[in-house]
């Protein structure tokens, strides 16, 4: 018989709680009215504002420029005035100063120009992808022309897509794969291109078989070198590491990227945005959020503009249906909760969800049971590291390799004695760091 | 737009249901059968045992909870540990007996080493070695069971099989396995038994022992009934194979390949499975040698912990003159379960040799 793959060590089973949002087609939002639009939206230095209070911007403008290496533009969602410059606090805790933007009423569509990308080079493919300020839109937020720029001494011989979204709750990128199916695939070939990739695949989980046959549907009528590789349903597949063993049989060593390994791996939202920023020159500037969860009135996957606040993506939702206990930005396993409504929504905001309270159940010691080890991914064994932390023994913790913890959440998920297990492994890394 | 009070907390946001009280309520319920054949083959006495042990466990958990201020009776492990005592020792102990193996469980084997999480030995296991080598003629003096009680001579009435297979050997070599001996002391056997045997070959001894019918502790004597609590817990996922089958397996392959040899059989003369149902094995192959807390974390680790228990049991009941093979066994790898801890770890996810030689090729 076949075997369905998978990556084989570790890996926990939540319920999927996809079934709120999956059938709800991609909306627009209407046009909020205001936008607060950070300058840190991405993995490392924050952009520097290219515009002042008072200031008025065009749609798709530049408004921030990168700052450094790792560092990505920043673009006007929306044609109107700079109200203000804020210090705004993202739901992932980092502080930015965000550009207040009031829209203007009036909202010109510009004509989008039609590119052909398969005439332009490797070289001009990236710039264009720095230029329009794409990121990782799974959460990661990695600015795709770092990832995208392959080193000359450096060979892959993957272009890996990653359609897996094995977070519970969330259902943006299968309502892309349903959808917008050949942008995406268009956009995999663009990376493809960028990165001089053979092959190209994409990893999709068997709890989204129609979105599976679709690609596969799509592939054939185009006649697209792509491989669609469905994959037995287990979190955290949708980790890079995960991914990779998963399709390629191929494990990432500590500390190391997936091109050290001969493959790039990006989300299925970003070949998106990577074909816009391409073929229609479009950047970054919206993206495809779930907002979802037991306490939201309508479920839905709404196409927001960069900067819009949660409260505007709640109130176009129909608001609460209950009492929500937490707010989290992103998936359950490895979302970051927040309080505050007026936070705006960022690149790598994939998922809004409103959750009840789980059961509250006393915290106990730690019974050794090993439900912990089983269920972490790298194989690490996070009761010992906590037991260090605890200690404060943070250089012993990073000896016994706490910097391979990817906070995937498997451990404390499974913990019968409900440790803060990830929370442990955070403050052991800052704490570790400093000394 | 009104704001309800939202919680702030580190990620996941999901778990799983279980937790410390429902493992230990679960663990609890898996022995049920077990104490229920206990009671029914000993009577009201087995009962009493019970209900003396559970008691005093919660009453020093709860004492000493409330001394530390730490409330901890709701965790339920002082339950399991409090049952754990009473399947651990003879219908006929005088009832201080569970009392004070009890009380010693919690208050020494637990407490001291700073409660749930932190004793390096097994409590009730600890209690019981304790009682046992206080007052070994009372905790070795079995009870016959209510199956067997018309056909048991006289001179065999409070031995176990096990037993009288080591008083045998202590008086040197035999020349015959376990079994024959039995039918040599004309160790009586159930008519079920009998049949059964009649009809599968297997020995009926060896049948009397997996159903429960012979003489022991209250919860040890019946396999059967311990095993449905076992597959309870595998199915649960309370448990994991890897303890129980390598401790099962390796008992039953040492003592087939030299069992024989104490009785004069030389090698492959043991029995594989007549050793499984015998003495306390069953009930210390899935509870005791499973304890979370004083087993290794790893799955590996596991592995060379049942083994070790296995290899010991063994040794001690083939070769050892005392009782207690698997009390005595589980404990000595309680002992070393920190060490393997720290010596036997799992591998890294991207540790492995392909991988370091092609990540050296690509770097080229």
């Amino acid at each position: 018989m076949h075997k369905v793959p998978t990556f084989r060590k570790g890996g926990v089973h939540p319920d999927d709680k996809k079934v709120f949002s999956r059938m709800q087609p991609i909306e627009r939002l209407p046009l909020p009215g205001e936008l607060v639009v950070a300058l840190s939206q991405h993995l490392g230095s924050p952009a520097k504002a290219l515009k002042a209070k008072g200031d008025t911007v065009v749609k798709g403008e530049k408004i921030g420029e990168a700052s450094g290496f790792i560092s990505a533009d920043v673009h006007a969602p929306v044609s109107g005035v700079v109200k203000e410059i804020r210090r705004v606090t993202l739901a992932n805790s980092i502080v930015c100063d965000a550009l207040v933007i009031t829209p203007d009423s009036e909202q010109p569509e510009g004509e989008a120009p039609a590119v052909d990308w398969r005439t332009l080079s490797e070289a001009e493919l990236v710039a264009t992808i720095k230029e329009m300020g794409i990121v990782g839109m799974g959460g990661a937020t990695f600015p795709a022309h770092v990832k995208l720029t392959i080193p000359r001494d450096k060979k892959i011989d993957a272009f890996i897509i990653n359609g897996v979204e094995c977070e519970p709750y969330l259902t943006a990128d299968y309502r892309v794969m349903m959808e917008r199916a050949d942008e995406a695939l268009q956009g995999a070939l663009i990376c493809a291109k960028a990165t001089r990739a053979p092959r190209v695949i994409v990893g999709v989980e068997l709890n989204k078989k129609d979105a599976i046959a679709h690609l596969k549907e799509v592939v054939e009528a185009k006649g697209y070198p792509i491989e669609i590789v469905g994959l037995k349903v287990k979190y955290p597949q949708g980790d890079e590491k995960q991914l990779l063993k998963a399709l390629l049989n191929r494990e990432i060593p500590s500390g190391k990227l997936p091109l050290d390994v001969g493959a790039v791996i990006a989300n299925i939202g970003s070949c998106v945005a990577v074909y816009e920023a391409v073929a229609q020159k479009k950047p970054l500037y919206e993206r495809v959020v779930t907002v979802t969860g037991e306490c939201i009135a309508n479920p839905k996957n709404i196409l927001a503009p960069v900067g819009t606040k949660v409260s505007d993506l709640l109130a176009f939702c129909g608001g609460f249906s209950s009492e929500p206990e937490k707010l989290v930005s992103g998936g359950p396993m490895m979302g970051f909760s927040f309080f505050d409504t007026d936070t705006p929504l960022t690149k790598g905001f994939s998922g809004l969800l409103a959750l009840t309270g789980e059961k509250k159940v006393v915290t106990t010691a730690c019974l050794n049971c090993g439900r912990c080890v089983a269920a972490c991914p790298i194989g690490l064994v996070p009761a010992k590291l906590y037991r260090l932390i605890d200690n404060g023994q943070y250089a012993e913790a990073m000896a016994n390799s706490l910097m391979d913890c990817k906070e995937c959440g498997c451990c404390a998920y499974v913990c019968p004695a409900h440790l803060p297990l990830v929370h442990g492994m955070k403050t052991g890394k800052k704490l570790g760091r400093k000394k | 737009m009104h704001t309800p009070t939202m919680t702030v907390s580190s990620s996941p946001h999901l778990h799983e249901k279980n937790s410390t009280a429902s493992i230990m309520y679960q663990v609890s319920i898996a022995l049920v059968p077990a104490l229920l054949w206990g009671i029914y083959v000993f009577g009201f006495r087995a009962l009493l045992v019970t209900i003396v042990s559970i008691a005093t466990a919660l009453l020093v958990e709860y004492l000493l909870g409330r001394f530390s201020g730490e409330s901890t009776l709701s965790d339920g492990s002082a339950l399991l540990t409090g049952l754990l005592v009473a399947l651990n020792m003879s219908p006929s102990v005088p009832l201080f007996i569970p009392v004070i193996a009890s009380a010693f469980a919690i208050a020494v084997a637990k407490w001291t080493f700073g409660g749930l999480g932190a004793n390096w030995a097994n409590p009730a296991l600890a209690g019981r070695i304790f009682v046992f080598f206080s007052f070994t003629t009372p905790m070795s003096s079995f009870v016959t069971p209510r199956t067997l009680a018309s056909a048991m001579p006289d001179a065999l009435a409070s031995a176990t099989p096990l037993s009288v297979v080591k008083t045998a050997i202590s008086g040197g070599s035999l020349g015959m396995d376990a079994n024959a001996l039995l039918s040599e002391v004309s160790y009586p056997a159930t008519a079920f038994a009998q049949k059964i045997a009649q009809a599968t070959g297997f020995n009926a001894y060896t049948i009397d022992s997996f159903l429960g019918n012979v003489g022991g502790c209250i919860g040890e004597i019946s396999a059967l009934a311990l095993l449905i609590g076992g597959v309870y817990l595998l199915v649960r996922k309370i448990i994991t194979w890897h303890i129980p089958v390598t401790y099962l397996a390796s008992v039953g392959l040492f003592s087939w390949i030299f069992g024989g040899i104490p009785g004069g059989l030389g090698l492959f003369g043991g029995s594989f499975f007549s050793p499984l149902f015998s003495g306390g094995l069953m009930l210390g192959a899935l509870f005791m040698a499973t304890d979370y807390v004083t087993s290794p974390i790893s799955a590996k680790g596991q592995i060379v912990y049942g083994v070790g228990c296995g290899f010991f049991t063994f040794l001690f009941r083939a070769f050892g003159g005392m009782p207690e093979a698997v009390s005595v066994s589980i404990l000595l790898m309680n002992v070393i379960t920190p060490t393997i801890d720290r010596f036997i770890v799992p591998r890294k996810f991207g540790d492995t040799r392909e991988q370091r030689t092609l990540a050296k090729e690509r770097k080229v």
